[in-house]
């Protein structure tokens, strides 16, 4: 009798062999770039606000300091989200009638608070404390980027465990004096290489077992 | 021969049935992967947005849409008592008081230069005397600290002002803590006293020989 495949059913039976093979490690690229990318992350989006507040304007053009608003970040694990009294110390006299910033006057008239979008939003199974960073030495722009380059307020980082714990492994890389935190413009010293390491020791960091341990950041 | 083929035939009949049967499992065990990668997409969402209050976080169950809920009024919470008068007000009955409720170091001087710097300079610029940015884009300018009558006015009436407000400047009671304010107070007597120092102020008598200032590298901050 005759074959009921055909000799040639060898090497297809090789390729597709090959091929699910093939299919699979794609398949688990695809999710873990998905994972990582701004679709999953959030990262780079611009984000919907009642009112379009431009840091570029008020860091970048007015050289107003992050604590103007953002009162609380030395001392508190929150930042801050200012009132609308901190909008109407310059804007009762400044742009009073801009159309613009109708929502802010209507926001002081009936005694509601403006509803703005989150854009940092950690998940709730980790404890950030903005102050402890920032008292160690940790800017602002390093997790935030170049925030007074930003028209519209974006998400510069993952935000992910594993950009975390670029920092958490290696402090040294991303420190920066205490007294720098709040420069947006500031950038590592080329002629100081040592510097990392003299600031992480100065300023007492927390030894690298003790930041990488899960209830450092979960509770 | 008839047998013979019967036996092969249903060899190969039972062969491609596994092959199938194998590739029906593997496809319930890809749904399986893919029904357990939702179930974990699902998971990952509770967990992330747990049903507690953040700061800020809005509320369905109060009226007014916020969690943060205000003080009663007359409430004051443990270590927050302002029984010091002439420290939380400036005042001292009906007068301001003169001097700083506190001794003046340099740890203070530098930390009323600090929030200076971020709450006042926008407005009275860094030296005091009233261009600051937000000046030169209309707001109304304020006087300059290095006059007369801010030159001999009273330290809690600074205080009171950064306290409550003054003419066209808002209170900042809210943005800046009670010793910072004192310290910024300190701070401004010290501008005053840069525009208005003799060279017999200086140590030694000879302004050219001073040291740079150590206020040089918060300078170069902004």
């Amino acid at each position: 009798m005759s074959q009921i495949f055909h000799r040639h059913a060898n090497i297809y039976a090789r390729l597709s062999m090959i091929a699910v093979a093939v299919v699979a490690v794609s398949i688990g690229g695809a999710v873990a770039l998905l994972n990582v990318s701004g679709y999953n992350t959030k990262q780079d989006e611009f984000v919907e606000q009642p009112i379009q507040f431009s840091h570029l304007h008020h860091v970048g053009g007015m050289g107003i300091d992050c604590r103007y608003c953002h009162t609380s970040v030395e001392e508190s694990a929150f930042a801050n989200i200012p009132p609308t009294k901190t909008c109407m110390n310059c804007h009762s006299q400044i742009w009073n009638t801009a159309p613009i910033l109708e929502p802010v006057r209507a926001s002081l008239r009936d005694d509601t608070p403006l509803h703005w979008t989150r854009v940092h939003d950690l998940p709730d199974f980790v404890y950030f404390n903005h102050s402890i960073h920032v008292k160690k030495g940790m800017g602002c722009a390093t997790c935030h980027g170049p925030v007074d380059k930003m028209p519209l307020m974006y998400q510069h980082a993952t935000l992910q465990m594993s950009w975390c714990l670029d920092c958490h492994r290696n402090p040294a890389r991303y420190i920066r004096p205490r007294e720098q935190v709040f420069n947006m413009s500031w950038r590592p010293p080329s002629d100081d290489p040592d510097m990392g390491a003299r600031l992480v020791k100065q300023y007492k960091i927390a030894s690298v077992e003790q930041l990488t341990s899960c209830s450092t950041c979960h509770r | 021969m008839t047998s013979q083929l019967a036996a092969r035939s249903s060899r190969l009949v039972s062969r491609v049935g596994a092959v199938a049967r194998s590739a029906k499992a593997a496809g319930s065990k890809v749904l399986l992967v893919l029904a357990s990668l939702a179930l974990v997409a699902g998971c990952r969402q509770d967990m992330h947005d747990q049903p507690r209050y953040k700061a800020l976080r809005p509320s369905t169950f109060f009226a007014d849409g916020s969690s943060a809920r205000p003080l009663v009024e007359g409430t004051i919470a443990r270590g927050t008592l302002q029984g010091d008068e002439p420290f939380f007000t400036g005042k001292d009955g009906k007068d301001d008081v003169t001097e700083l409720p506190f001794a003046v170091d340099e740890t203070v001087l530098d930390r009323g230069q600090e929030r200076y710097n971020i709450y006042c300079s926008p407005c009275h610029d860094r030296t005091g005397s009233g261009n600051g940015m937000v000046v030169q884009r209309g707001y109304r300018q304020p006087p300059s600290f290095h006059i007369d009558r801010l030159r001999t006015a009273a330290a809690g009436h600074f205080f009171d002002v950064i306290t409550n407000g003054f003419g066209a400047m808002p209170d900042y009671k809210a943005q800046i803590a009670p010793r910072d304010r004192w310290a910024i107070v300190a701070y401004v007597r010290a501008l005053q006293l840069a525009q208005h120092a003799a060279a017999s102020d200086v140590p030694g008598g000879d302004p050219t020989k001073l040291a740079k200032p150590a206020a040089e590298g918060s300078e170069k901050k902004h």
